[in-house]
């Protein structure tokens, strides 16, 4: 065991890769590239039953309820309530399959159709109605640092900032504004899990959220998009596991010039003094 | 109304509801007039004209 473990509420996981399960071509390919990301989580969505077609298989059948802690989102939701109704009944689901996962939610409450940029007064508004329900609350929100507060201070099991817009595979933008709300959600509370969510296209976006100091990295797109989604599930949990060693391990500063790693004395030819 | 869609139901309960439409009960939630059902009230929640019933269950989301 390279990690040390994370705690997430009342959860404990040794892998600090959280993958959701949308937008895979095949239930099949999501299952193998699940498995090969190493992840303890995985997050899902509730939706509508569909109508006419009940034949249609089960997102449940592929996801191995002993490996597995299923986190429900409430993707999709552009105001508060609906993002509470929708909380409720993934917990009432979760509850019905006896899966642990029942009572916590990550919270997404959108603001816009195409940035799908996260609506923060609708996001704190629902984050404060669901804690007083019980619910543990992991929240996406942008990066900004004074509302990653003011939802650690609203009871937020977890922060979860983007690096970049949902799917965009932009990596993460702005790693100053990461750096700022580790250090302020982190300073009288080391543990509190900060979890880069969204908009890591590839490996490196991965290691770099990690080599910032975030505790975890939650993705989908970056492997469900990939040409080959296994091979990406792999090279994501090798990314995170870099990062994560080389912010412990502490990296060397950045010069302007250089510094050489040979002894600079004993060259041949070089004329001795004295 | 189940998931926007009028429909003339037969079945009077939630249970038979889900039954009519080849629904495993432990693999959906419903919600009844913005309302969570309670699982284990499926058959004693009795459908009335003009009821808004959700009945959603998990998909692949990130």
């Amino acid at each position: 065991m390279i990690q040390e473990p994370i705690r997430i509420g009342d959860f404990v996981f040794t892998s600090r890769l959280l993958v959701g399960t949308g937008k895979y071509a095949t239930f099949e390919l999501m299952r193998d590239a699940l498995a090969e990301s190493g992840c303890q989580v995985v997050t899902v969505a509730v939706r509508r039953e569909r109508m006419t077609d009940t034949t249609g298989r089960n997102i449940l059948d592929f996801l191995d309820p002993d490996k597995y802690l299923l986190l429900p989102n409430t993707a999709g939701c552009f105001n508060a309530e609906e993002a509470i109704r929708t909380a409720r009944l993934g917990r009432e689901l979760l509850e019905g399959l006896g899966n642990k996962g029942a009572g916590w939610v990550k919270l997404e409450v959108l603001g816009d159709r195409k940035t799908l940029l996260p609506d923060p007064v609708g996001t704190l508004e629902a984050l404060k109605i669901l804690r007083a329900e019980g619910f543990t609350v992991l929240c996406y929100t942008s990066d900004d640092p004074v509302m990653a507060l003011r939802l650690k201070e609203a009871g937020a099991a977890s922060v979860m900032p983007a690096g970049s817009p949902i799917g965009s595979g932009q990596g993460v933008l702005n790693p100053w504004n990461i750096r700022i709300i580790l250090e302020q959600l982190k300073a009288d509370d080391s543990d509190f899990p900060v979890i880069v969510d969204a908009g890591v296209g590839t490996a490196s976006d991965v290691t770099a959220a990690m080599e910032l100091g975030a505790d975890a990295v939650l993705l989908n797109t970056g492997i469900a998009g990939a040409k080959d989604p296994i091979a990406m599930a792999k090279a994501m949990r090798l990314a995170v596991e870099a990062g994560y060693l080389a912010r412990r391990a502490g990296r060397i500063p950045r010069k302007l010039y250089a510094t050489a790693s040979s002894p600079l004395e004993g060259v041949i030819g070089a004329k001795q003094s004295g | 109304m189940v998931n926007g869609q009028w429909r003339e139901v037969s079945p009077t309960s939630v249970l038979e509801l889900l039954e009519a439409m080849s629904l495993e009960p432990r693999r959906v939630a419903v919600e009844l007039n913005q309302r969570i059902v309670p699982r284990a009230r499926y058959s004693a929640t009795q459908l009335a004209d003009n009821d808004c019933l959700e009945i959603v269950t998990l998909v692949g989301g990130g």
